[in-house]
């Protein structure tokens, strides 16, 4: 072809159209070949989180988790049988830590306060600080900790390494974290505020 | 010719650290050796198939839209990558996170497409793009076995270094963090170009 009809502005204008309409229908195309592994993949990781809440990674998420709804605002709500047959409750959580959204899984026993797991995770927290939050170093002294301090309702919070100690309503935060450490401690309160009446009405 | 072509992009004029380009995700995706060879991968499909089809397209694209048909050709590529990976790799996906996405601003696809495949045939513009990505794929594995193997003790997710030998079961090594920290990984890479430079200098 030659150059002059190359810059033709009627050239131009109907060669990017016609581009751009052909590789937005492959893209389409792919993504909907493709969609039902993303959405299987997403699923399965979700349900190791909630899993790994309980202390039973890699197991059959049917076999243990029961998923339903709390309360007449439909909270989610994750129950869990385990091969003893007591019961753990699973509650989901949405917070915002130093740089982006965080979420977790936090597990309790069938008093409703005391704290049989933990599992947190974010999408940009610094690595090697606010990203520590992901790591059992973090999670695990969540364990056996109380939301309930006589009958009030006080929630967990996140102190200063090393002055958690003894304390069952506190665990240690991470030094150097401790904008994501806090951003935790709102997450865990602001999430369970709603569940605060339903949890009642089982005690 | 064609081998010229090749084996230019693999030594002689490395991309990264003879041309300085793709430095950026060179040490983002440089700590564990596998996300590293999946992103030489996709590295390498996206040069050599954005440079074939855009060599192909090269006497019919419009001069004052040179660019948007580039980058068009090449995002879709992209974005085929990042789907793929999403449906049949899902935790390196993660790993590799945003850095697939930005494969489309690497430096080395729009160079070698500017430089090379508007002005020649497909095939070599093919081999050119793919030596390319591999000569990219070369320092980003290199740089990420010394940084796992020093800084995680394991190669692709292997223990390599016997667990015997850690202070905490009572032996005399431990990991070094700071390869796991960008700044090490810049630090291997002005290595390699010193290697690189030495060794171009003297042919010169």
């Amino acid at each position: 072809m030659d150059k002059g009809k190359r810059n033709g502005n009627i050239y131009t204008i109907v060669y990017a159209a016609l581009m751009v309409t052909l590789v937005a229908a492959l893209l389409a195309f792919a993504s909907q070949l493709l969609k039902p592994r993303q959405v299987a993949n997403m699923m399965a990781e979700t349900q190791q989180t909630i899993l790994r809440s309980v202390h039973l990674e890699d197991q059959p998420y049917e076999k243990y988790i029961t998923d339903t709804v709390a309360g007449p605002d439909q909270l989610p709500l994750f129950i869990c049988t385990l091969d003893n047959g007591t019961r753990k409750y699973i509650i989901p959580l949405h917070g915002k830590g130093l740089w982006g959204p965080l979420w977790g899984y936090l597990a309790l026993d069938d008093d409703f306060s005391t704290i049989y797991g933990a599992v947190f995770d974010h999408i940009s927290e610094t690595p090697g600080l606010g990203a520590e939050i992901t790591t059992l170093f973090f999670s695990d002294p969540f364990r056996g900790k109380s939301l309930y301090h006589g009958d009030q309702f006080v929630s967990i919070s996140v102190l200063k390494q090393g002055r958690s100690q003894n304390n069952p309503n506190a665990v240690d935060g991470i030094s150097g974290g401790t904008l994501t450490s806090r951003g935790v401690e709102n997450m865990i309160r602001e999430s369970l505020k709603p569940y605060l009446p339903f949890l009642k009405h089982y005690e | 010719m064609n081998k010229r072509i090749f084996l230019d992009p693999l030594f002689k004029n490395n991309p990264i650290p003879v041309l300085a380009l793709g430095i950026c995700s060179a040490l983002a995706v440089t700590v564990k050796l596998e996300p590293a060879m999946v992103m030489a991968l996709s590295v390498t499909l996206v040069t050599g198939f954005s440079s074939m089809i855009l060599s192909l397209l090269r006497n019919t694209i419009p001069n004052r839209i040179r660019i948007i048909v580039q980058l068009v050709v090449v995002a879709a590529l992209v974005i085929l990558v990042d789907q793929i990976l999403k449906a049949f790799a899902w935790e390196i996906s993660k790993q590799l996170s945003v850095f697939v996405g930005l494969i489309i601003t690497n430096c080395i696809i729009m160079g070698r497409i500017e430089a090379f495949a508007l002005y020649n045939k497909p095939f070599p513009s093919l081999v050119d793009g793919l030596a390319n990505g591999l000569g990219y794929g070369i320092i980003l594995i290199a740089v990420s076995i010394v940084r796992e193997l020093l800084g995680s003790g394991t190669l692709i997710g292997y223990q390599v270094i016997p667990q015997q030998w850690y202070v905490a079961n009572g032996g005399f090594y431990e990991n070094n963090g700071l390869f796991i920290l960008p700044p090490m990984a810049l630090i291997i890479l002005g290595l390699i170009v010193w290697v690189f430079n030495a060794k171009n200098a003297k042919r010169v």
